[in-house]
């Protein structure tokens, strides 16, 4: 039995999934509008049912409460008998934030949300609206609220499915009593489904002198008449398994059956006073079976490792066996490449393991800025693009924080109010697209608002005001725009509540930097701002193309690559001194000679070069130098900051198959950095200071 | 010598002694790793002299600092006979490049000298103590902290 420490941590940990799974569902009921699809608002429903289980067994009762409220609304609507209309969607988003906060102030120990009185309320009139609201209003207790129509309402559903009859067999081993299941619980459950009829099978028992105590020796056979499906008879046996020999026959349905005859057993499930099993025909049959496992992240990491170790093992043996003078087809060398395809697969699952899609932080910000447009009155939606995009785990728990504060930013800055929209003849509602790509081996997010961008008048009348810039100070646009991530810089003159006064893009910037990663924005008046955020991608695989500079081999992410060239010299054109153009294709593109990039020896005869054309983020072009070009292949990104620190112009490392490592060239950077100034002398500087 | 090993009692620190050119060098034992061979380093680009590059570490990527060069005793030419002494120190693992591991000695805390005045300030940096030894060697202890990369300086 696990300590209830770990049992809480798991359940809250459960209750992330289920409320995600639950913001999921409601979204696309939002999406589809009144005529939703019966499997979402199954899915919704037991989202909601299930944190309210889990929170019974813990003691948290305002959040069993609560759930129990929703989950009525739920019930209703998924019986038909409540109407799902936009505004009875709208009521249940606020509720998912509300159950979310309150598992969150059940996790931590706060305090209970002070929206949850208002709907707490608002859920309840939602429920009156249907026929059963009596009943929930006064029976709360913890069983499934059942689907109680009254008679007369039956003309409008279907006519229930035929009765159908089966005999069921229970012959416990002793495995089940020793797992703690109880026959009694089971029978029951299976008498609730519909008229039965009971009888001990006491043959089995032998005379008392050979009564074998620690085996069990009776068994029973029901004859269950019901209109429920063959599969929730089988439920019932789900826990289980093996520890009872169970067989379930269905009757044909001409045979008379013999409870016909008999007086009718009184009506079991309301009149018996029986604790209830909790729901678990229902349930159990419906919940789709989970595929997840929870792994402690060393766990992982220690695996990849291994795995990691393991793949370079085997290219040390493979060079054994060649230098032993095996043939190719010989048994050793066949098994030896068996084995090389095995370690390589194992190691891409294994990599895959701590990647994770973006969803579920993307998912939090819709309600974000949702209250973020409660708070101000604005209409925003938020449109997500590419959140599948996969990413280290590590770094995706860290971008929620620096993500709620850019969509704050964004509904509260950037999005003008609706009336002064209709002014501009833009549509009320503004739009927040939130995307997610990879690009050059790293993690591209993208944020932007069709709003009014930035008014950069009043961001620089603001800042020589904070004495941050002098009035004297030439300044280009993107200067100005910069001014924005300075710490103590909020351009709304009195605090807001929402975005809150100096905390913002500074502290934006410094988590993103934090996680090696930087943020840009462009803005242009009237059409909106974007920001963008380039995130490393610590533990992830990268398609990369290997090369040699000088004589060390590097990996260029093949993603920012263009094209390759084997230039002639005749293409080649001197700028200056040392600037060197390739025309390539009508257009004359700078040379960035890698080796001298990288401090070793420069190239001096070009023409014998490879150049290899990339692309920047922003759309510059440059042709990068390389001495040769080997192949292309996926490699490991293994961080460089973990025990050394940054360098310029490298993006992280890699191990190639002989164990050794090689530098992932960051194009990105070089582009960026050697058009505006020469390579930054060692120590390097930190990566933001372009952006200072 | 031996005996100074294994009598070790409370007040004595264990340390594993390098040479590095013709001087003997110590560090203390509780942050080295494990000790291995020379293997060829992949060279990092604008990195300090002393930093002759990364190795992979069972997947780990590793910078090597030759000591010599750090110590200002010229530049170390690495060949299969040299030793690559792995070190946690704090959050980072780091490989120090010398020439030999001499021993491993229990040293009491009384023998430890600080560094005369007289050491060249450049070596004096890089040493916390000098402990003579009975067979007329001398240790010169390391200080980690100033011997390895400083990553606030070279990293963001």
């Amino acid at each position: 039995m696990a300590a209830p420490d770990a049992l809480r941590a798991t359940f809250f940990e459960e209750c992330e999934d289920l409320l995600s799974r639950l913001s999921e569902g409601l979204d696309q009921m939002a999406k589809t509008g009144t005529t939703p699809d019966i499997e979402t608002l199954h899915a919704v429903f037991r989202a909601v049912h299930s944190i309210k289980g889990g929170a019974a067994a813990f003691g948290l009762t305002a959040l069993v409460e609560f759930a129990h409220v929703f989950e009525t609304v739920l019930d209703l609507m998924r019986a038909g008998a409540l109407p799902l209309s936009a505004p009875a969607v709208q009521t249940m988003v606020r509720a998912s934030d509300v159950l979310s906060d309150l598992v969150a102030a059940a996790q931590d120990g706060g305090s209970d949300p002070p929206q949850m009185a208002a709907l707490f309320l608002e859920l309840d009139l939602l429920a009156e609206q249907g026929p059963s609201a009596d009943e929930t209003e006064d029976t709360f207790d913890f069983q499934p609220l059942p689907i109680l129509i009254p008679e007369s309402d039956a003309i409008d559903t279907p006519a229930p499915p035929a009765e159908a009859a089966f005999v069921i067999t229970l012959a416990p081993l002793a495995e089940l009593y020793a797992h703690g299941h109880e026959p009694g619980a089971l029978l029951r459950a299976l008498a609730r489904l519909g008229r039965a009829e009971l009888t001990a099978d006491i043959d089995a028992i032998p005379p008392l002198a050979d009564l074998v105590l620690s085996r069990p020796h009776l068994r029973w056979r029901m004859r269950l008449s019901t209109a429920v499906p063959r599969e929730d008879i089988d439920s019932v046996f789900d826990f289980v398994g093996e520890d009872a020999e169970v067989s379930v026959t269905c009757l044909p349905a001409e045979l008379p059956t013999l409870a016909e005859k008999q007086p009718r057993p009184p009506q079991l499930a309301p009149a018996l006073p029986l604790r209830p099993v909790p729901d678990l025909g229902g349930t159990v049959a419906s919940l789709p079976m989970s595929t997840t496992i929870r792994v402690d992240l060393d766990r992982v990491d220690r695996l990849i490792n291994q795995i990691g170790e393991l793949v370079i093992l085997e290219a040390v043996l493979a060079q054994a066996v060649s230098n032993a003078g095996l043939r190719d087809d010989s048994d050793l060398a066949t098994s030896l490449a068996g084995i090389r395809q095995l370690a390589a697969s194992i190691q891409e699952s294994v990599l895959s393991i701590r990647a994770q899609p973006l969803k579920p932080v993307f998912q939090r910000m819709q309600r974000i800025a949702r209250e973020a447009c409660d708070a101000t009155g604005k209409q925003v939606r938020l449109v997500m693009i590419g959140d599948t995009t996969e990413v280290d785990k590590t770094v995706i728990e860290r971008l929620a924080d620096p993500l709620t504060h850019m969509i704050r930013n964004s509904v509260d800055h950037g999005i003008e109010p609706p009336a002064q929209r209709a002014a501009l003849g833009k549509p009320p509602t503004g739009v927040i697209t939130l995307s997610a790509a990879h690009r050059s081996g790293r993690v591209i997010i993208e944020l932007s608002d069709d709003g009014g961008g930035i008014d950069r008048a009043r961001v620089r009348a603001i800042a020589e005001t904070r004495g941050l810039v002098t009035p004297e100070a030439v300044m280009t646009p993107a200067d100005i725009d910069n001014l924005l991530f300075l710490p103590g810089f909020s351009s709304k003159e009195e605090a807001s509540a929402l975005s809150g006064r100096g905390v913002g893009l500074d502290v934006v910037r410094r988590e993103i930097q934090s996680l090696g990663g930087r943020v840009t924005l462009q803005s242009s008046p009237c059409q909106g701002t974007t920001f963008t955020i380039a995130l490393p991608l610590t533990l992830a695989v990268l398609d990369g193309m290997l090369i040699s500079v000088g004589r060390e081999t590097m990996v260029l992410p093949l993603s920012a690559i263009v094209e390759t060239i084997r230039p002639s010299s005749a293409q080649i054109h001197l700028l200056g001194q040392t600037g060197r153009l390739v025309a390539n294709r009508g257009e004359l593109v700078p040379i960035i000679d890698l080796a001298e990039c990288f401090g070793f020896a420069p190239i001096d005869d070009m023409d014998r070069s490879v150049l290899i054309m990339v692309e920047s983020d922003s759309g510059r072009r440059a042709a990068l130098a390389a001495t040769s070009i080997h192949d292309q292949r996926q490699v490991v990104i293994k961080s460089l900051e973990q025990n050394y620190g940054t360098v310029h112009g490298i993006a992280a490392a890699t191990i190639l198959g002989d164990g050794r490592i090689a530098l992932i060239i960051d194009p990105e950077e070089i582009l960026r950095t050697t058009a505006v100034d020469p390579p930054a002398p060692f120590p390097s500087a930190p990566r933001l200071s372009a952006h200072g | 010598m031996r005996q100074m090993m294994l009598q070790n009692t409370a007040d004595q620190n264990d340390v594993v002694a390098l040479r590095i050119g013709d001087q003997d060098y110590c560090i203390d034992i509780d942050v080295v790793r494990e000790i291995r061979g020379w293997s060829p380093t992949t060279v990092l680009p604008h990195a300090p002299a002393h930093v002759t590059g990364v190795i992979n570490l069972r997947g780990a990527v590793v910078a090597v600092v030759d000591l010599a060069a750090r110590l200002g005793l010229g530049k170390t030419t690495a060949t299969p006979r040299h030793v690559i002494v792995i070190v946690a120190f704090g959050a980072q693992t780091v490989g120090l490049l010398a020439d030999v591991v001499s021993d491993i000695l229990g040293v009491d805390d009384a023998a430890m000298q600080p560094v005369p005045d007289l050491a060249a300030d450049g070596m004096r940096a890089f040493i916390t103590n000098v402990i003579p030894l009975e067979d007329g060697r001398m240790l010169r202890k390391l200080d980690l902290s100033k011997v390895l990369p400083n990553r606030s300086a070279e990293g963001a």
